[in-house]
């Protein structure tokens, strides 16, 4: 059988996707990034490539998120992809009608408008992260709940407060207030729900013509009190699909399957990866007052690639060094 | 007197040869760094856009340099730019450096009081001397910019890449070094031959997006994140709606030079933005609806967090995408920003209008 993988390197978690010929998932899997994505990303791989099962081969590599430049270096992608193009391509290949793709995840949130299958228009969050994953998941901590549990008791809200959402420290200290005052956490919660989805609906979504089919995906799609709100103020049907947590994989894994079809032969390093030994390292260069982190990849002890520098200077004697030997 | 000036793109060199040609003496700050700009947040306020902190980092820099005499435009209108000139003396007569300063705006009480401020920087030099630096200056600005059209059109064309900004650094370089007439023409034609020989790649698809937005974000690299040069790397030949010696030739020389036909942005504007909103808000609509009416692929706005006249044409522009089916991006750019985020969008509005242009041949072969 031919698999094709995608990997998405987020800021919470690292997935991966291996789809096969006919763009079905035969393999999701979700982990978390927890600030070490080389070390996630290791342990994912092996875990998958250990459990295919004999005679199936994986034909192409695809990375998206955060991480995909560092992803695609270690993994040897054929196809390295912005997350926005990554996601629209997974819901179009889900629902080819969609319309609306919202899409919240660890840090990031992000709204693609999509006409006749491709990507019309899209915005992401700029300068604010308020109502993201990280957010939810500090504030379940804080209450002493798993983020399974804190989604889940957004449902069993009677009657919802109103909670300032367009700050997440703000939002912190109005629920606090609400605690104190009495309130219920079932409608403490549906309210930071409402906040939130109210926060992203004016600052991503302002301006965009959100029409249905809308798709909700990203890791806070887990959220049913998220998807509730979001019903309540778009007044149309969400539909969460079944990978809505690694839809940026699946978007990758589909362009890694578009990119083959036009190359001879995968970079996947494949099973040689097992064994290989990825190392970083990072050093200020002073010779400007740019004072850039430049970063240095090492693969076995040997020098890979380095990125950071504004002026290209680390990263072309590196070019040079390889063209010459 | 030693003359310093706020760096805006390559706005150094004419200013430069403009008061060198006075035969003043001109420290031209170090290029924008971030040094500058953590100067700049440092001192200046915090809800201030970007351009306050660039320049008073830039004040700063320059006075390590021994300059003792600041040159900087002032204006009128919605605009904040218009009082930082103030604000930023305030700023660093409070920090302990001692500036002279010359606001250049239109003068509110007397002319008269605008020329002796004029004449307190130049001094013993003939009103004719001043024309005759103007001249030369604007003929450097002229220059400068051919260089940078030529090098918009090849970034997303040479074969390796890093070439023709090599070329183009070099010319810059030579062209700001030049003393007359004959070593600037120079210059600029060797520097046009230069870029000429640049081997191009055959089959590259190139896209054509036209940047528009506010003046300090547009000219400067230091605060757009290089948008152009990494545009480039995308395969996208970059128009911007401003170009230094355009914007010194409206704005400054009540268009006295007729070798370039400006859009009429004030006219294309007019059916979604029929007022001046300050700053360069109406060019923004006006040059977005030029640039669709061309039939370019994509517009990307780019402004300051917060830049009120922009946030006026941000809110008009989803009209513009809708009448003219053109893609629209939006950036502000602020000392949060990171080049990262600035990546993603843009590599995701590139993909947007190749998959969309790749989508419409499907169509048109199909019928």
């Amino acid at each position: 059988m031919n698999l094709y993988l995608g990997i998405d390197v987020g800021s919470v978690s690292t997935n991966l996707v291996l789809i096969d010929d006919n763009q079905k998932v035969r393999y999701p899997y979700y982990l978390r990034t927890r600030g070490r994505p080389i070390e996630a990303l290791k342990k994912g791989l092996i875990e998958m490539l250990t459990s295919l099962g004999p005679g199936t081969k994986i034909k192409a590599a695809g990375t998206t998120g955060s991480g995909r430049q560092l992803a695609g270096m270690i993994v040897g992608a054929d196809v390295v992809k912005n997350e926005i193009t990554a996601h629209a391509v997974a819901a179009v290949s889900l629902i080819p009608d969609v319309h609306s793709v919202l899409e919240i995840g660890g840090q990031d949130s992000k709204i693609i408008i999509i006409e006749n299958g491709v990507v019309a228009d899209f915005a992401m969050n700029t300068v604010c992260a308020a109502g993201t994953g990280s957010f939810l998941d500090q504030q379940a901590a804080r209450l002493g709940l798993s983020i399974e549990e804190f989604s889940h008791l957004a449902l069993k809200a009677k009657n919802p407060v109103r909670i300032a959402g367009r700050c997440s420290v703000f939002a912190e200290s109005d629920m606090i207030h609400k605690q104190q005052m009495g309130h219920s956490l079932p409608d403490i919660i549906a309210g930071l729900c409402d906040a939130l989805t109210r926060n992203y609906l004016n600052n991503v979504g302002k301006g965009k013509d959100i029409k249905p089919p809308v798709i909700f995906q990203g890791g806070v799609a887990a959220n049913p009190g998220i998807k509730v709100a979001f019903e309540k103020a778009l007044g149309v049907e969400i539909i969460v699909p079944e990978y809505y947590s690694v839809m940026g994989a699946l978007g990758a894994a589909i362009l890694a399957k578009e990119a083959i079809a036009e190359k001879e032969r995968t970079e996947f390093k494949g099973v040689a990866l097992i064994n290989s030994e990825f190392n970083t390292s990072s050093f200020e260069c002073q010779g400007c007052p740019n004072v850039c982190e430049v970063i240095e990849l090492y693969e076995n002890g040997l020098i890979k690639a380095r990125w950071g520098d504004k002026c290209n200077k680390w990263t072309d004697a590196l070019n040079v060094y390889q063209e010459i030997s | 007197m030693k003359i310093t000036f706020p760096h805006m793109g390559n706005m150094y060199i004419p200013v430069k040869a403009l008061l060198e040609y006075l035969d003043l003496e001109v420290v031209v700050p170090p290029f924008s760094s971030q040094r500058t700009l953590n100067l700049g947040i440092k001192y200046g306020h915090e809800f201030a856009c970007l351009p306050l902190k660039i320049n008073l980092g830039n004040f700063i820099e320059a006075k390590e340099l021994g300059a003792d005499t600041i040159i900087m435009a002032g204006g009128v209108g919605p605009c904040r730019f218009g009082l930082y000139a103030q604000v930023e003396r305030e700023i660093l007569t409070e920090l302990g450096y001692d500036y002279d300063s010359l606001v250049l705006e239109p003068p509110d009480k007397h002319l008269l009081q605008f020329v002796n401020r004029v004449r307190k920087i130049i001094g013993a030099n003939s009103w004719w001397k001043v024309i005759e630096a103007i001249k030369f200056a604007y003929e450097k600005a002229y220059a400068v910019d051919l260089i940078e059209k030529n090098v918009q059109y090849l970034r997303p064309r040479e074969k390796k890449v890093g070439i023709v900004d090599r070329i183009y650094n070099h010319t810059l370089a030579t062209i700001n070094e030049a003393q007359s007439y004959q070593s600037l023409y120079e210059a600029t034609n060797l520097g046009l031959l230069k870029l000429e020989q640049v081997p191009r790649k055959s089959d590259e698809t190139v896209i054509r997006i036209g940047l528009v937005g506010e003046i300090y974000t547009l000219l400067e690299p230091f605060v757009n994140f290089d948008i152009e040069r990494e545009l480039g790397k995308l395969g996208v030949h970059v128009t911007r709606s401003l170009y230094l010696s355009e914007w010194i030739n409206s704005h400054l020389l009540m268009n006295i030079s007729k070798r370039i036909k400006p859009k009429p942005f004030a006219q294309l504007a007019k059916p979604y933005l029929n007022y001046f909103v300050g700053g360069h808000g109406r060019e923004t609509v006006g040059y977005a609806v030029g640039f669709a009416q061309e039939g370019y692929d994509g517009i990307i706005q780019i402004a300051p967090l917060t830049c009120m006249p922009e946030i006026v044409a941000h809110t008009i522009l989803p009209r513009i995408r809708e009448d003219y089916q053109i893609p629209v991006l939006t950036l502000y750019v602020d000392e949060q920003s990171g080049k990262a985020g600035m990546i993603t969008r843009l590599e995701a509005f590139v993909d947007l209008i190749r998959r969309q242009k790749g989508n419409q041949q499907k169509r048109r072969a199909a019928q």
